[in-house]
């Protein structure tokens, strides 16, 4: 190999070596560990494919793909709808604004698992806050955590109300790259605060949206210690994510089946990546 | 095209920020009139106030008679060029300059014969499927003008439309800005802190500082007849010299005496005599051959083609002057430079005013 070649791959083997290791290896090696039968007190079985055929047949595995898609196209959404009307408050010139800002971020800094557990007490059937609020003003109690129905909402309130400011935050930054002159010459050109917001703040964000959109959606189908702790998965199963439900193979000592779970997973999350990067491309041309 | 008066207007930010301090005057219709000043004089503010992007503190606006206080930016009728163009980043320069028209519901038709029409006088047909971004500034600037025109406007707001242009678009840009402004008949208010910018464009200049008018007059004036030593300093470049000095009757002349020299004034300044002033020199109003002598050392010269600045002192009086390349001035030798009495400006020391 000769210098020209040379110089560069030195100062790239760094970058490959981590990439490797950290990226790499692990997801060859979960892809690589789906191939086989693997449970305790049995030797390492070589199956190819025979863990995913199961999977197609599990009709636990399709109830928590679905509930994930669910859970991440509800709670992205409002995450979303709420994160905007968040920044563009935050954005908003007063004196209060150094305090909101702050304030706003509280539930983003609470551990996920603290913040799940305050959860799980606003839901608890006997003494929650939810059920005694809904009770004062006269409906309810309702059975948060032991429908499937409550629980889901129960989920989706919790992830929305701990993931808002940091969509917020995002989507505030991006605001603030709008100069205030174009919102002005808007304003003279004729555009009401309604105009002005679809017409030129929105496009102007998008690239912002479409990252804040790509990391709450890829973040939420990973869900895993939300639903830990407030309902462990259940009832019945129905709230289980592709996390919670692989994660149960692993306790049980079935890290074949496990693994399938997580490529799959990957999978979903990585197609999801791609096509916002491309709907993204496309708008930017 | 309209009339615009502004009287009293004031602007206080905060509790006691004067951006602009009882701010009166009028532009006639078809009328080129300049707001200049030093940076933080409160000319952008008085422009917004126009436009409507701030809020009176005090005062009243009128435009054709109509008193628009409280009237909001789209109702004014006005158009405003910002200084770094605010162009849509995200649309091209069409739609760009068909905006404001879509939001006052046109008909389509209407639209792009108004736009084609604005792009045809600015020269800019071939550019309007381009995005901002692939514009160059002195694109940009034409653009921004064109979004104004597009819609016909009463007033026309310019702040600073040249200043992030480079030299020689700036001057290119000046002029054609002129040619625009007969060419439309439009009413135009423009603000710059660039005294040429003013001199060159303006039919009426008001020069502002610290919020508060210094003077209205249109340039000529403004250059022969400076109201105050602040406007005196500001038009004209290089700046004028100022000397402190004492107005004295010796056997022969009334002289002012000042601390390295003494000049001969006119006689009728007899009645001022025992007063502290300060006397204005232009660096132009030096003449060869006739006035008070006045020795300096020279320390810099700046060749600028068919003459030269030359920067000098008198004792510790420093003085810049312009001079023919045939005086032939050395650095760190002595020049003699003479004024004529005619050719002085006399300020009084307090209040600064022009005698």
């Amino acid at each position: 190999m000769n210098r020209k070649i040379k110089e560069p791959v030195s100062f790239l083997l760094p970058l490959i070596f981590f990439i490797a290791a950290f990226l790499l290896f692990p997801v060859l090696g979960t892809f690589w560990n789906s191939l086989w039968q693997d449970v305790p007190f049995m030797a390492r079985r070589f199956v190819a494919f025979d863990n995913y055929v199961g999977l197609m047949k599990d009709g636990q595995f399709w109830q928590a793909s679905f509930f994930t898609i669910a859970f991440a196209c509800i709670s992205v959404s409002l995450e979303m709808a709420f994160g905007m009307i968040t920044a563009l408050i935050l954005n908003e010139k007063s004196r209060l604004r150094g305090a909101l800002r702050g304030i706003a971020l509280i539930p983003w800094a609470i551990p996920s698992v603290i913040g799940a557990r305050i959860w799980q007490l606003i839901f608890r059937y006997d003494y929650g806050v939810a059920n005694i609020t809904l009770k004062a003003i006269g409906i309810g109690p309702v059975n948060w955590l032991g429908t499937s129905a409550g629980a889901f909402a129960a989920l989706v309130l919790a992830d929305v109300w701990r993931t808002t400011p940091f969509v917020a935050i995002i989507l505030l930054a991006g605001l603030q790259t709008v100069p205030d002159d174009v919102l002005k010459q808007a304003q003279i050109d004729g555009a009401n605060i309604f105009q002005r917001f679809h017409r030129i703040t929105l496009p102007m964000i998008k690239p912002i949206i479409m990252v804040a959109i790509l990391f709450r959606t890829i973040d939420a189908m990973r869900v895993f210690d939300l639903i830990y702790v407030i309902t462990g998965g259940g009832p019945g199963g129905t709230t289980a994510s592709l996390s919670v439900y692989g994660y149960k193979f692993f306790l049980t000592g079935d890290f074949g089946y496990g693994s399938a779970v997580s490529v799959i997973l990957f999978i979903i999350a990585l197609t999801t990546a791609i096509i916002y990067m491309e709907i993204g491309k496309l708008r930017s041309q | 095209m309209a009339r615009l008066l502004l009287e009293n207007v004031t602007k206080i930010y905060g509790r006691d920020v004067f951006a602009a301090k009882d701010i009166s005057f009028e532009v006639d219709p078809e009328e080129f009139t300049v707001l200049v000043g030093p940076s933080g004089c409160g000319k952008t503010t008085t422009l917004r106030l126009i436009a409507g992007l701030e809020e009176l503190t005090s005062g009243e606006i009128y435009i054709d008679g109509r008193r628009v206080n409280d009237v909001s930016p789209k109702d004014r009728d006005v158009a405003m060029v910002f200084q770094n163009y605010a162009l849509y980043p995200h649309m091209n320069v069409y739609d760009n300059m068909a905006f404001g028209l879509q939001m006052r519901k046109y008909t389509k038709s209407e639209i792009r014969e108004s736009v084609i029409d604005a792009a045809k006088t600015l020269d800019i047909t071939e550019l309007l499927d381009r995005k901002p971004r692939q514009l160059s500034g002195g694109q940009r600037q034409r653009v921004a003008l064109g979004r104004s025109i597009v819609r016909n406007p009463k007033l026309f707001l310019f702040d600073e439309p040249l200043s992030n242009l480079d030299a020689k678009m700036r001057v290119q840009m000046r002029a054609e800005l002129a040619r625009l402004h007969k060419k439309i008949h439009a009413t135009i208010i423009y603000v710059t802190h660039d005294q040429v910018e003013a001199m060159t464009l303006g039919q009426k200049i008001v020069v502002l500082k610290d919020g508060e008018i210094q003077q209205i007059a249109d340039p000529i004036t403004l250059y022969k007849k400076p109201a105050n030593r602040f406007v005196a300093g500001f038009i004209g470049s290089p700046p004028m010299n100022f000397i402190r000095g004492t107005i004295k009757k010796d056997p022969t002349h009334i002289s002012c005496f000042c601390t390295d020299l003494v000049l001969t004034l006119k006689k009728e300044f007899e009645r001022y005599v025992g007063r502290s002033v300060v006397i204005g020199i232009r660096p132009t109003d030096f003449s060869l051959v006739e006035g008070t002598q006045i020795p300096i050392i020279v320390d810099v010269i700046e060749p600028m083609g068919n003459e030269l600045y030359i920067y000098g002192r008198c004792g510790s009086t420093m003085l810049v002057a312009r001079v023919p390349e045939e005086a032939e001035p050395r650095v760190g030798q002595m020049h003699v430079l003479r004024v004529n009495p005619e050719k002085l400006y006399i300020f009084d020391e307090e209040t600064e005013k022009a005698i």
